[in-house]
C-alpha cells in the first residue's frame, strides 16, 4: 500500500440531524479530510443495503451510514430500522471478507458539528488503514 | 420534441465563500462536458435577483429541462430554487442542488482538493436530476385552532396573541396554575416593575378569553398527525375538586389536617401549605387542588374520621371519586413553550447549598422578598423566634452557568441582572446591610441593563471579581473563600448570608415532549430551532414552534418578543387557511406490488394498507400508500422486496447514478 493512498468513502445521510450536522461542521468552519461524499436521503430507513454493495461495486474504499441518534428520529422508528438492518449487515461483510473498517455507522444529531468531523475522520483514516478495495468491483454500469 | 434532458448547470461563487477554495470557472467547464448538460454557467450569486433570473432566461430560450444549482446546502435554498423553476414553467421537482459550500468549500483547505471534490458532488447531482420525475404538491385545509403547551409568560403571550387574532387557542399547563417561574418573581429587572401587577391581567386574560379553553393541571400524552392537521390527547389530571363547584374561598385548605405541614413549591419550599392547596393567591384558575401524593385520604384512603376538607366546603366541590379525564381534539399548529428548570444547586457541594440553611438560591430569596411570600417581605435567615436578619450579604453570581464541570458551558442570561435586582432590593430592605457580589464577569447587555448595573453599584453593592472556591461556617458566621483576581488577593469574606445565582437548564422532563413531538435538542440540552438565526422559532417538524426558555435561557423581554414571534409564526398558517404538504412521498407500484404486506408492517405512520384490486381477472391483495398520511421516510422503500415501494424523487433508479458517480470517480 503506498503512502499516497486516498481512499474514496461514499456516505449516507439522512436530512434531519447527519445532514444538518454536517452543514453546522461547514458553518462552523470545521475542517476535515475531503475523501468522503454525500448522498443525502431523508431518512437512515431509506437506505437499502443494496446501496452499500452498490458503492463498493462502484469502487467506493468505504461506506459510512449516518443518522439520527436512537430515539430521536424525525419519522420516529426509521433508525432504528437502520441500526438493525447495518447491524446485521456489518457481520455479513465481515463473513464475505470485508473488512468491517471499511464499513461505519454513526449518529450525528444536528448540534453535533464538531462529532461529524470526527466521524468524518475516522472512517476515512479506517479505510485509509485497509487501503484500496477491489473485492466488489465489477465492470461500471453505464448508467 | 424529443424526450432527452437538458440540463442546465449553475455554479454559485457565494461571493467568495465558494470561489476561494473551488475554482468555479473549472467546475462550470467540467459540468458542460457531462452528459445531457446544455448549459453550465457560474455566478455570484445564484440566489439573487439576477442569479435566478439566469436560471429563468436559460429555462426559457434554451429550452433547459432541469436544472442543477451548485451552492449552498439544499436544506438553505432548495426552496428558493424550486420556486425559481417553478416561475420558468418548471415542475419545481427538476432541480437537484449540489452542496458545495457547507460540504465542500467550508470545510477545506487545498483549492484543489476541494475543486475535485466539487466536481464530484456536481456529477453526481448532475446523474440524478435527469431521472427526477414532476411531482404535484397537495395543500391540505388547516385546523383554525392552535395548541399552546405551558401557561408560563411565553405561553401566555402567544395564547393571547392567536385568541385576540379569532383563533381557537388550546393552553395545557402541568401545574394547577398559570403563570409559570415570572408569577414567583417579587420585582422584574431593570424597571422594578411588580412582577404579578404586570402578569397577574394576563393570567386572568387567559382564563376568561372565549376564544381560550385553558387545561390547567393537565398533561399532553400524544400528538400525532402533521402540520396543519394535529391530533391532540390531553390527560387532565384528577384535582379531587369540582371546577365547577369551587369557590376558591380557602375553608378547605384551613381545615386540612396537614395544614402548615408541606412545603410550598411556590415558595421553594420555605412557606408550608395544606394537602388541599391553591398554590399563590393569584392563582388562575382560583380552585384549589389535592395533592394526591400528600393527602391522606388518597394515600392511606383515611382522614381521621372523615375528611376535614369535605366538611369545611361549603359548595360541595370534593370528589374523592374523580378520575383523570382524556380530552381528543385537533389543532392545526403547536407552540411549546414549556420553559425551565433551575440549576440544582447541590450539585456544587463547594457552596454548602445542602449543609446550611443560610446559602439560598436567587429564587428562594426572591420569595423571602416578595410582599406575598412566606415571611411578608422580610428577609430573614430561619425561622419563627430564632430568625435573625442579615447584615452581611454574599451573592454568588454563575451557578450552574459557564461551568464545564456541571455540563452547562452556556450563560444564562439572566443570573447578572437578577442578582443586580436582589441586590438593590436587600439594600432597599435592610439599609444597614453590605451587599457584595462575587462575579466572573458581568452581562448586562439588554435595554435599560447597564445603567441598572451602574445603579446598583452607586447604591453601594460592591462587585468583587473572583468565583469563590468555597463557602465554610465559621462560628454562626459563613466564609467566603474567595480571590480578588483584579487585585490579585486571595480573600476570606465573613457574611451572614449566601445567595446562589443559579443558572437556567433545560427541563428534566423534556424528553417527554421531544418523544411526542420529534424535536431535536442543542447540544445544551434545549430545544433546537430550525436556523439558529433565521427561523428561531421554528422546529425541524412542520406547524410546530418554540418559545421561551425551552428554546434556551431568556429573560421576560425576549420571551415576550418570542412568543410573538412565534404566535405569529403560527398565524401565518393559521389565516392562510391551506398548506402544502410534502410531495416527495412513497409510491407502490400496484403491478409488481406482490401484496406481502411487509411495508405495512414497517411504515411508522400506518399510512400503507392492503387493499384488494382485480389483476386481469384475479382478486390479489396489493398495499397502497395514504397520500395524507405519508411522511416521506423511505422506510417501505428500502424494505421492500420487489422494489414496488419507491419513494418520489429518492428512488432506487435515482440513487443508484449517484452512487455510481461518486464511487467510480476517483
Amino acid at each position: 500500500m503506498s503512502e499516497q493512498f486516498e481512499p474514496n468513502v461514499v456516505a449516507f445521510l439522512c436530512n434531519w440531524c447527519s445532514y444538518a450536522g454536517a452543514d453546522l461542521a461547514g458553518t462552523s468552519r470545521i475542517q476535515y479530510p475531503p475523501n468522503l461524499n454525500v448522498i443525502r436521503v431523508m431518512c437512515t430507513g431509506r437506505i437499502n443495503p443494496l446501496f452499500v454493495i452498490n458503492a463498493f461495486q462502484q469502487g467506493a474504499d468505504g461506506v459510512l451510514v449516518s443518522g439520527c441518534h436512537p430515539g430521536d428520529c424525525h419519522y420516529m422508528e426509521g433508525n432504528y430500522f437502520a441500526r438493525r438492518r447495518f447491524t446485521m449487515m456489518k457481520e455479513l461483510l465481515d463473513y464475505v471478507g470485508v473488512d468491517n473498517k471499511r464499513f461505519h455507522m454513526s449518529w450525528v444529531s444536528a448540534s453535533e458539528g464538531a462529532k461529524w468531523k470526527d466521524v468524518v475522520k475516522s472512517t476515512v483514516d479506517e479505510a485509509k488503514e485497509v487501503g484500496p478495495f477491489a473485492q466488489f468491483q465489477r465492470n461500471k454500469i453505464n448508467w | 420534441m424529443n424526450n432527452k434532458p437538458k440540463i442546465g448547470v449553475y455554479v454559485c461563487h457565494c461571493g467568495m465563500n465558494i470561489a476561494k477554495t473551488v475554482d468555479v470557472e473549472a467546475v462550470a467547464e467540467f459540468a458542460s462536458h457531462l452528459p445531457y448538460v446544455k448549459v453550465a454557467r457560474n455566478y455570484s450569486y445564484m440566489c439573487s435577483d439576477p442569479g435566478q433570473l439566469l436560471i429563468k432566461e436559460d429555462i426559457k430560450n434554451e429550452g433547459l429541462t432541469r436544472v442543477v444549482v451548485a451552492s449552498c446546502s439544499p436544506r438553505m435554498h432548495e426552496l428558493t430554487f424550486r420556486k425559481t423553476v417553478a416561475a420558468a414553467g418548471l415542475n419545481p421537482y427538476y432541480l437537484e442542488m449540489a452542496n458545495i459550500r457547507e460540504q465542500c468549500s467550508w470545510v477545506h483547505e487545498n483549492r484543489e482538493e476541494a475543486t475535485a471534490k466539487a466536481k464530484k458532488l456536481v456529477y453526481a447531482a448532475v446523474a440524478k436530476v435527469r431521472l427526477l420525475e414532476p411531482l404535484q404538491e397537495k395543500e391540505v385545509e388547516v385546523e383554525p385552532s392552535a395548541l399552546i403547551v405551558g401557561g408560563g409568560i411565553a405561553g401566555i403571550q402567544a395564547a393571547l396573541d392567536i385568541a385576540a387574532a379569532g383563533f381557537k387557542v388550546y393552553m395545557v399547563e402541568k401545574t394547577p396554575s398559570v403563570g409559570g417561574k415570572m408569577s414567583q418573581l417579587d420585582k422584574t429587572f431593570p424597571t422594578l416593575d411588580c412582577s404579578a401587577c404586570i402578569l397577574t391581567p394576563k393570567m386572568v386574560d387567559v382564563a376568561s378569553h372565549p376564544n381560550i379553553d385553558l387545561m390547567t393541571y393537565s398533561q399532553v400524552e400524544d400528538i400525532s398527525g402533521y402540520v396543519g392537521n394535529f391530533d391532540v390527547k390531553v390527560r387532565k389530571k384528577a384535582r379531587y375538586v369540582d371546577m365547577n363547584k369551587c369557590t376558591g374561598c380557602g375553608a378547605c385548605a384551613e381545615a386540612c389536617r396537614l395544614t402548615g405541614r408541606i412545603p410550598s413549591e411556590f415558595n421553594e419550599g420555605l412557606g408550608k401549605r395544606a394537602a388541599i392547596y391553591l398554590p399563590f393567591p393569584q392563582a388562575v384558575p382560583a380552585k384549589y387542588t389535592i395533592d394526591p401524593e400528600r393527602c391522606l385520604m388518597l394515600t392511606r384512603g383515611k382522614c381521621g374520621k372523615g375528611p376535614k376538607c369535605m366538611e369545611a366546603c361549603a359548595a360541595g366541590a370534593i370528589n374523592f371519586e374523580q378520575q383523570d379525564e382524556v380530552v381528543e381534539f385537533k389543532v392545526g399548529t403547536v407552540i411549546i413553550a414549556t420553559g425551565y428548570e433551575l440549576f440544582d444547586a447541590s450539585k456544587k457541594p463547594e457552596y454548602g447549598y445542602s449543609d446550611y440553611p443560610n446559602v439560598i438560591t436567587g429564587l428562594e430569596l426572591e420569595r423571602l422578598v416578595a410582599a406575598s411570600g412566606p415571611t411578608g417581605g422580610n428577609i430573614v435567615i430561619g425561622e419563627g423566634e430564632n430568625a435573625t436578619v442579615p447584615k452581611e450579604v454574599a451573592f454568588i453570581s454563575c451557578v450552574g452557568s459557564r461551568d464545564a464541570s456541571v455540563g452547562n458551558e452556556y450563560c444564562s442570561r439572566v443570573c447578572c441582572m437578577y442578582s443586580a435586582k436582589l441586590a438593590h432590593l436587600v439594600t432597599e430592605k435592610l439599609p444597614d446591610s453590605n451587599v457584595r457580589i462575587y462575579y466572573m464577569d458581568v452581562r448586562a447587555f439588554g435595554k435599560g441593563y447597564e445603567e441598572f448595573y451602574d445603579r446598583v453599584r452607586r447604591e453601594g453593592v460592591r462587585y468583587i471579581r473572583g468565583n469563590p472556591s468555597e463557602i465554610f461556617k465559621r462560628g454562626d458566621k459563613l466564609v467566603v473563600k474567595a480571590e480578588d483576581t483584579l487585585m490579585g488577593k486571595p480573600l476570606e469574606d465573613e457574611v451572614d448570608m449566601v445567595v446562589l445565582a443559579t443558572g437556567l437548564e433545560p427541563r428534566k422532563d423534556a424528553r417527554e415532549i421531544i418523544d411526542i413531538l420529534k424535536l431535536s435538542q442543542s447540544a445544551d440540552g434545549f430545544y433546537l430551532e430550525a436556523h439558529p438565526k433565521l427561523a428561531p422559532v421554528d422546529t425541524a417538524t412542520d406547524g410546530v414552534y418554540l418559545a421561551g426558555c425551552a428554546q434556551g435561557p431568556k429573560d421576560i423581554p425576549d420571551t415576550v418578543a418570542q412568543a410573538k414571534g412565534a404566535a405569529s409564526s403560527a398565524l401565518i398558517l393559521l389565516s392562510s387557511g391551506k398548506v402544502k404538504v410534502q410531495a416527495q412521498i412513497s409510491n407502490i407500484n400496484e403491478a409488481t406490488c406482490r401484496g406481502c404486506g411487509y411495508c405495512v408492517e414497517i411504515c411508522p405512520y400506518g399510512a400503507i394498507d392492503l387493499v384488494e384490486v382485480n389483476r386481469m381477472g384475479n382478486m390479489v391483495q396489493v398495499a397502497r400508500v395514504n397520500e395524507a398520511l405519508c411522511k416521506g421516510c423511505g422506510a417501505c422503500a428500502a424494505g421492500c422486496f420487489s422494489g414496488s415501494a419507491q419513494q418520489r424523487s429518492f428512488k432506487d433508479q435515482q440513487i443508484l447514478p449517484q452512487i455510481a458517480v461518486l464511487g467510480a470517480m476517483k
